[in-house]
């Protein structure tokens, strides 16, 4: 038995409570947050230990492994209290807003050989898995292009209250709905090696992001656009698929399916041949023991549980991988604020283009930076 | 005695777990009401009159629709399925999930002086809670047919894993005590449900729960779910029979139709070709000695 326990009663916390709760290897010793009203809850009603500050949780209860659910901004420190007292970590995503900081927890937790994991549940999606398969065994030869999208009905006017709907916490689209496609991207091809015409943009928030587009660039492989936005009420909930383009074939993938296309039927992947190729959930998904909102979020829990009890630390979602998906986002906001302005009035497109061929002709490197000044 | 053909909402709605492809073929078919009205006269008319649809804002309409046409539908039968989850998770995304609770439970005013001054819940306090989410949720079906009322799967195994199952006993008991309803279940863990149900004492209960040949979202596994069809008591109701179409239709009737005590099948279909040849299936291999009450 694993003894665990939990910080962050919100909605992630609450649907990780009952699935560790449920789970035959875990002793759920104890439950953090600083809501007494959600502590009360779940105290009288749940029968559950409850505390209101970590340190006093840890002392008291003892716990060998965490899961830390609480708004993005608190998870740097709250992981790396329990790294330092020897605890496995579960963190929910996005890892950290400051990717240097999600590197060092990475590397401490590394040196203190504790399971470390990161709650980017669609790595578990076995759709997602068909695909990173499909991947590894070149079914579609070299990758040329890959289209990551996610859309979802989260914001749909001026309101809301919570973390999520303010940047300082780490709320907003970026983290909390593109995180995912981008974090597969990373799953499959590793770190870009830059970003361009990233568009993070605001529709009805009024303290965050909305939207997100961008390219990214994988050296030596593919290109990648991002597509996000979490103001569309033409989903149901919340959608991400990908497409991707290769050589020899297509891979188109969301949560319900994966479907290939094949140009030749050189069976390179067993059960696939020439032309289109159809997976469903229903016979790729593994049984999971216990399910309450989708077999991956009980799959990564089971997982987490696993590697501790086996000792393993080949961790398929490590806060070394998190790591990347948090460095990749803030390259993307970067990125977007480096905008390059439209000219105002004078002087006319004639002169500029003028100056432009002029310095050209002089011979000038023209950097990115020599750009940007220029046209601003 | 229930029916045993239901027509489920899922179609209506868009939710397909085979293909997003298909949800939106659906969600495009029956993007006017009145397509939605065409398919639910057509399942009428094949003999199956009881409709088990969750509180979507959709289904108001409709409610609305059989109110309005009590000569054609007299005995259309009601088993509403609450709450319809995604505005709650998407609320709660936005609002927090207090925040999310306190927008669907109106005239709360105690509610939110609790959660304001963070004073403690005694155990009738939740069950206060409990009883006017039920009533917010039960109000688009005023005067009509709704004698079993369920509690719809991500609530129920949700607080099944947190170990919070008091509000099970206050829903069962106030669906039979205001509205003179049989509470039902609907769950993906069949086997850990029942045993709680039989620790609070909720006997013979409905039970709503994926029951198909391949297993698929059958947690405890096939094996305990066959053995819980025969040993233990209670009423089932079998869903995704076809596993999302995974299997043929034929097989995956006659499947469902050997095991012991299932008490109904709900289905949805799109079109009255599919509703027709579904319930020819079922006439063909029902066995349990029911009969549809046409």
């Amino acid at each position: 038995m694993v003894r665990l326990a939990l910080v962050g009663l919100g909605k992630m916390g609450l649907s990780h409570l009952s699935i560790v709760r449920a789970h035959p290897e875990v002793n759920l010793v104890g439950v953090c947050d600083p809501s007494r009203f959600m502590l009360e809850l779940l105290g009288k009603n749940a029968g559950l230990e409850t505390f209101n500050d970590l340190e006093t949780m840890i002392e008291r209860a003892r716990p060998e492994a965490i899961i830390v659910a609480t708004p993005s901004r608190f998870h740097g420190e709250i992981v790396r209290v329990a790294l330092e007292r020897g605890i496995h970590v579960f963190c929910e995503k996005p890892f950290c807003l400051d990717w240097n900081e999600s590197a060092d927890l990475s590397e401490l937790a590394e040196r203190k050989a504790l399971v470390n994991q990161v709650g980017y549940h669609y790595r578990f999606v076995a759709s997602f898995q068909e695909v990173k398969r499909l991947l590894e065994a070149n079914a579609i030869g070299d990758v040329t292009h890959v289209l990551a999208e996610a859309y979802g009905p989260v914001v749909l006017r001026a309101a809301g209250s919570s973390w999520r709907t303010q940047k300082a916490e780490g709320g907003g689209c970026l983290y909390d709905y593109a995180a995912h496609p981008i974090n597969l991207l990373n799953w499959y091809f590793g770190m870009p090696a830059r970003v361009g015409g990233t568009v993070i943009k605001k529709i009805f928030s009024r303290d965050t992001d909305d939207e997100v587009y961008g390219t990214v660039f994988f050296e030596d492989g593919p290109s990648a656009q991002i597509s996000v936005n979490w103001s569309d009420e033409s989903y149901r909930k919340m959608s991400v698929k990908l497409s991707i383009w290769g050589k020899a074939g297509r891979i188109f993938a969301d949560r319900q399916e994966c479907k290939v296309y094949l140009r030749d039927g050189t069976e390179s992947v067993t059960g696939y041949s020439k032309g289109w190729n159809v997976r469903h959930t229903t016979e790729l998904t593994e049984a999971v023991w216990f399910y309450v909102r989708g077999e991956e979020y009980s799959a990564q829990i089971d997982y987490f549980v696993k590697c501790i009890a086996s000792g393993s630390h080949e961790n398929v979602n490590s806060f070394a991988a998190a790591a990347q998906t948090d460095q990749l986002m803030s390259m993307m906001r970067d990125d977007a604020q480096a905008v390059i302005s439209a000219p105002s009035a004078s002087p006319s497109v004639q002169q500029r283009k003028r100056v432009l061929f002029g310095r050209l002709e002089e011979g000038r490197a023209v950097t990115n930076d020599a750009k940007f000044a220029f046209w601003r | 005695m229930m029916p045993n053909l239901l027509f489920g909402d899922n179609q209506f709605f868009g939710i397909n777990h085979m293909s997003e492809e298909k949800a939106r073929a659906q969600a495009l078919q029956f993007q006017d009401i009145k397509e939605v009205f065409k398919t639910l006269d057509a399942a009428y008319d094949e003999g199956i009159r009881t409709f088990m649809c969750t509180t979507h804002d959709r289904v108001e309409e409709i409610c609305n629709y059989v109110r309005a046409n009590p000569n054609r539908y007299r005995d259309y039968t009601f088993y509403p399925c609450m709450p319809y989850a995604h505005k709650y998770a998407n609320a709660a995304t936005e609002e927090g999930v207090i925040g999310a609770i306190k927008k669907f439970a109106p005239d709360s005013g105690a509610w939110s002086a609790a959660v304001r001054s963070g004073v403690s819940l005694a155990g009738k306090d939740i069950s206060g809670i409990t009883r006017l989410l039920i009533d917010s949720e039960m109000k688009m079906f005023k005067g009509l047919r709704t004698p079993v009322i369920f509690l719809q799967n991500v609530v129920v195994d949700l607080l099944l894993g947190l170990g919070m199952t008091e509000p099970f006993a206050v829903f069962s008991d106030h669906v039979r005590a205001k509205y003179n309803a049989e509470p039902g279940f609907i769950t993906m863990n069949l086997p850990l449900l029942l045993d709680v149900l039989d620790d609070l004492k909720i006997d013979n209960p409905i039970v709503c729960s994926n029951i198909n040949k391949l297993g698929f979202r059958m947690c405890g596994g096939l094996g305990a779910y066959e053995e819980a069809l025969r040993e233990r008591r209670f009423r089932a109701i079998a869903m995704s029979v076809f596993a999302s179409g995974a299997i043929p239709a034929s097989e995956a009737i006659s499947w469902v139709c050997d095991q012991p005590n299932v008490e109904a099948i709900v289905f949805g279909a799109s079109s009255r070709s599919n509703i027709r040849s579904t319930k020819g299936l079922v006439d063909q291999f029902w066995k349990n000695g029911h009969k549809l009450l046409a």
